[in-house]
């Protein structure tokens, strides 16, 4: 058989990311590029997410090792910035997946990313939208803590970027 | 020439992230509430990663690997500023440096999208968005610690008026200051500093802080090319323990 592009988008489907095994690395928005030559060499072109994520490399290894698993066995996985990550990367089935989680989605938003949307986000339990940022930083560098002020419940979301 | 300049200027940032990081970082367990020991833990982990970003462009120009470029310099060979090696101090000092600091940051970043040497507007790009946050944390604390009481002002401004000459430092001039600005590589430091005076007064004048008169303030000069204080050597043995006793190490 001769694999296309969309058979490995859907191996990569099986890849998740390890702080939130609900999301497909595709559905994260971080492969950017699949090429196939036509010798069969697979390229998976990556970005990370934030640039000092300790689980993008885990995450490379992780697609290695799925291609493998999957038989193929002359790939390169490439990482780089060519093609940068923002938050309006992540896919509609991503976002859901996020908010089933309990982790709030980042709005999208036009071009240009303002102090306004850094600090806009929806209660993943109620959806009120009257909450307040308490820290930029939460218990990972794609995390916000905020504070939902109708159900009075502290919520992570994710970042917009 | 133009290669030589370019190096200059990765050293330079890389070096202030990477120093700056491990400060951060020192507050990791010792922050005054939970959320500041996560905040700094967080900036550490974003500014390590950001000076690994430069540092592979180094590489990519054939400089050393980027652990040994981190681990393996003495401290006449690092171009970080003093500013970024002080001690952390107290939380006020430390506030404080964050917002002179990252603020310069996310000018140099803004300006450095659009550098005329690819591979800088690229990391650039992408890195301005992260430092977005480091701004908007420093500039709330900033905001609410300012013009809060007593005691918080008077140790914010004590702190403001020491760091000041050290932020100055920051913009020390290359030795390939003209290239690089003739070749559309970088604005050049006389550019970011305007701008920073002006972002930075911006957020003292909602505070009951005061700009310190920059006129007559000296800069502390010398460390883009290896004149630094006693305090970053010290730093630089403690990064390095592990690697010493185990080049191989893998953590």
């Amino acid at each position: 058989m001769v694999l296309q592009k969309e058979d490995i988008l859907t191996l990569l489907e099986e890849v998740k990311d390890p702080e939130i095994p609900v999301l497909s690395l595709v559905d994260l928005g971080v492969i950017t590029g699949v090429d196939i030559a036509e010798d069969g060499h697979v390229t998976v072109n990556m970005t990370p997410t934030f640039a000092g994520c300790p689980a993008m490399d885990y995450m490379k290894k992780d697609v290695e090792q799925t291609l493998a698993r999957h038989g193929i066995s002359s790939y390169t996985v490439r990482m780089s910035f060519d093609d940068p990550w923002n938050s309006n990367k992540l896919t509609e089935k991503g976002r859901a997946a996020l908010k089933n989680f309990g982790l709030a989605p980042p709005p999208t938003y036009d071009l240009i990313l303002d102090l306004d949307i850094l600090e806009y986000a929806t209660c993943p339990n109620c959806q009120s939208t009257n909450t307040t940022m308490r820290s930029p930083f939460g218990p990972t560098l794609c995390r916000a803590l905020h504070y939902c002020n109708d159900c009075h419940q502290m919520f992570e979301q994710f970042k917009p970027l | 020439m133009k290669e030589e300049a370019i190096k200059d200027l990765l050293y330079k940032i890389a070096d202030d992230q990477l120093i700056l990081g491990h400060r951060n970082s020192e507050w990791t367990g010792l922050g005054p509430i939970l959320e500041e020991d996560i905040a700094f833990s967080s900036m550490a982990q974003d500014k390590i990663g950001h000076s690994l970003a430069f540092y592979t462009l180094l590489h990519e120009l054939g400089e050393a690997e980027p652990d040994l470029l981190a681990f393996s310099r003495s401290a006449t060979q690092f171009h970080n500023s003093q500013f970024t090696e002080l001690p952390n101090g107290e939380f006020d000092y430390s506030l404080i440096r964050h917002f002179l600091y990252d603020n310069a940051e996310a000018i140099r970043f803004e300006k450095l999208s659009h550098s005329g040497y690819e591979p800088i507007a690229k990391v650039a790009t992408k890195l301005k968005g992260e430092i977005k946050y480091h701004v908007l944390h420093a500039n709330t604390w900033i905001r609410n610690l300012g013009s809060s009481t007593e005691e918080a002002i008077s140790r914010l401004q004590n702190s403001l008026n020491s760091l000041m000459p050290y932020a100055l430092g920051m913009f020390e001039l290359s030795v390939y200051e003209q290239v690089l600005i003739d070749t559309g590589i970088y604005a050049g430091e006389e550019a970011i500093k305007e701008e920073w005076l002006t972002r930075i007064q911006q957020v003292l004048a909602s505070t009951e802080l005061t700009m310190p008169d920059i006129p007559s303030q000296t800069p502390m000069l010398g460390g883009r090319y290896g004149t630094h204080t006693k305090h970053l050597q010290p730093l630089l043995n403690e990064m390095a323990e592990v690697i010493k006793i185990d080049p191989t190490a893998e953590w």
